[in-house]
């Protein structure tokens, strides 16, 4: 037998996984090489998103910068608003009131779980648990109900400003929450029971897209999929940020590094999250969500109608833009696909010298040759699935 | 300061590549000259006191009408000392081009390709040095700042 299938002669086929493919959400190419069944080699095209998020910035003031990152990582558009404006602060030097340090968490961190819940609804769906997608998809809507309310929107968010955010939570916000999170928990339980033990998931899952820790180390492996490989770096605990030192939280970890590893990582993460938001809600301070700089944060509609020098700082601010001083900085968050850094160029004026992102899906959609070199082809699926690889974000 | 140490460290070992240490808001950086880019890189990672085993991210920046005009610039992160440090190396127009850190974190292959893309700049020794974001036949750089906002390159048909 082994003989034959040895001897066996066999001709390598290329073919084309995508642009446009079910699995590719976002659009990207994979060019395979394939041996029967086997992967050979695999190469990954991408920036069919691309729009020139870098030099848009650059021909912006850096407000204007805040609606494009909403188009970064679509899923989570919250948590790049609010690193883009903490890497904002940081060039000034300044820090948001506590109120809305409070506010950004909590978004932060709803955002973090619909991300998750879209990863694992269309990683089930893609390799057939379509019933797990309808359940992850209405524990998603029940919080982008939250959200709406709040900002007005469900994905591009915009809601978040330097030195503060656009408003302060709506209304019964914390009692909404709390029954939005009662139906998601349930929805949790049944997926949970739906995928964590069942045989078909498990084999498409298991041992696939293995990555050992100090290869993703060297990868630039970074969030939930580096920590399902057993490295708990979490930019959360290791710098924090805002006022996640104050939350009680932990960082869970994979053993093997497979997209098992990464699912049930992310399906501990919703629990977590859920628990900072409760955490965030209960202890939330009262105050100012706005830090009062009128060089910085816009004035109230009020104040630019009714004081003078509101009206000439908001004609200002909104002309020429604010105005960070001159230098650059490194400023990280932890994105729900890891860490979603922004280095800024400034040289005093209205708009940025440079903007530039660090996507987290980036070197993860790069190592993909990698994880699936003598695999077979079914398994870019679930792989691809599980490093979530976001076109927005990655192309940007 | 502790992220001084790197800074220190570096200084020491390369005083003739290290050009200029800073640290602006915690941010640690060094501009070192890029002949030896490849020697520092290896150096942080492999120094038991450093240990920077992650290359986060590399990009470029473009100060036109400064000499010299590009930078391409390491934001390096360790995390068993969890400190990070950036690492700034200039090139000039006349001569723009740098050594690959692939062979150091096999993680710089897309970011150089990137950085290829769109300023242009030339890896030496990367392995596969070619376009990424932007598709083969593309004229230009778009991220150098005298590629024009507007400008529109369609494209027409499949490539062959």
């Amino acid at each position: 037998m082994t003989d034959s299938a040895k001897n066996l002669h066999t001709e390598q086929m290329v073919i084309n996984m995508g642009p446009s493919h079910p699995v590719t959400h976002g659009t990207v190419k994979f060019t395979v090489t394939l041996d029967g069944e086997t992967i050979d080699d695999l190469k990954v095209d991408i920036g069919y998103l691309h729009r020139g998020f870098e030099k848009m910035c650059e021909n912006g003031t850096w407000e204007q910068v805040m609606p494009y990152t909403d188009r970064l990582n679509y899923v989570s558009p919250l948590i790049n608003n609010v690193g883009y404006a903490l890497a904002v602060e940081k060039l000034f030097g300044v820090q948001a009131p506590e109120r809305c340090q409070y506010i950004r968490v909590i978004i932060s961190e709803m955002a973090r779980i619909c991300d998750h819940f879209t990863n694992i609804a269309a990683g089930a769906m893609e390799v057939g648990a379509m019933t797990v997608f309808l359940y992850f998809v209405e524990a998603r809507d029940l919080l982008w109900d939250l959200l709406e309310e709040l900002c007005g929107a469900r994905v591009t968010a915009n809601y978040v400003r330097f030195g503060g955010v656009k408003n302060d939570l709506p209304e019964g916000f914390g009692a909404k929450t709390a029954q939005a999170f009662e139906t998601c928990r349930k929805l949790w339980v049944d997926v949970d029971k739906l995928l964590t033990k069942n045989r078909i998931f498990i084999d498409r899952m298991r041992d696939v897209g293995t990555m050992p820790a100090q290869e993703a180390i060297a990868h630039g492996f970074t969030g939930p999929c580096l920590r399902a490989s057993g490295v708990p770096y979490d930019v959360r605990k290791a710098q924090p940020y805002l006022v996640y030192d104050q939350m009680d939280f932990e960082v869970p970890v994979g053993e093997t590094g497979d997209n098992f590893d990464r699912y049930l990582v992310r399906m501990e993460e919703i629990n977590q999250s859920m628990r900072i938001v409760e955490q965030a809600l209960a202890r939330i301070p009262r105050g100012p969500i706005n830090l009062d700089m009128p060089a910085l944060r816009w004035q109230s509609k009020d104040d630019t109608y009714n004081r003078i020098e509101a009206l000439i700082f908001h004609f200002k601010t909104v002309t020429e833009g604010v105005k960070p001083p001159a230098g650059e900085i490194y400023s990280a968050v932890e994105g729900a696909n890891g860490e979603l850094g922004f280095y800024l160029v400034s040289d005093g004026s209205g708009k940025p010298v440079k903007c530039r992102v660090r996507p987290p899906c980036f070197p993860l959609t790069a190592a993909m040759p990698r994880m699936m070199r003598g695999r077979l082809i079914a398994d870019i699926v679930p792989t691809f699935d599980m490093i979530n690889m976001i076109g927005g974000e990655c192309d940007r | 300061m502790s992220t001084n140490v790197t800074l220190d460290k570096l200084s020491r070992q390369f005083p003739r590549s290290v050009v200029e240490t800073h640290t602006h808001r915690g941010d640690a950086t060094a501009i070192v000259r890029k002949d030896e880019i490849l020697a520092i890189c290896r150096f942080l990672r492999d120094d038991p006191e450093l240990a920077y085993d992650f290359m986060m991210d590399l990009t470029a920046v473009d100060y036109l009408g400064k000499e010299p005009r590009f930078e391409v610039v390491y934001h390096l992160y360790s995390l068993s000392k969890n400190q990070r440090v950036r690492i700034k190396a200039r090139v000039p127009e006349a001569d723009c081009t740098i050594d690959s850190i692939v062979s150091i974190w096999v993680a710089a292959d897309w970011f150089e390709r990137e950085v290829f893309d769109l300023y242009g700049i030339i890896f030496n020794g990367h392995p596969n040095l070619k376009r990424l974001l932007l598709y083969e036949g593309f004229e230009g750089h778009p991220l150098r700042k005298d590629y024009p906002l507007k400008k529109r390159q369609p494209l027409i048909g499949p490539l062959n």
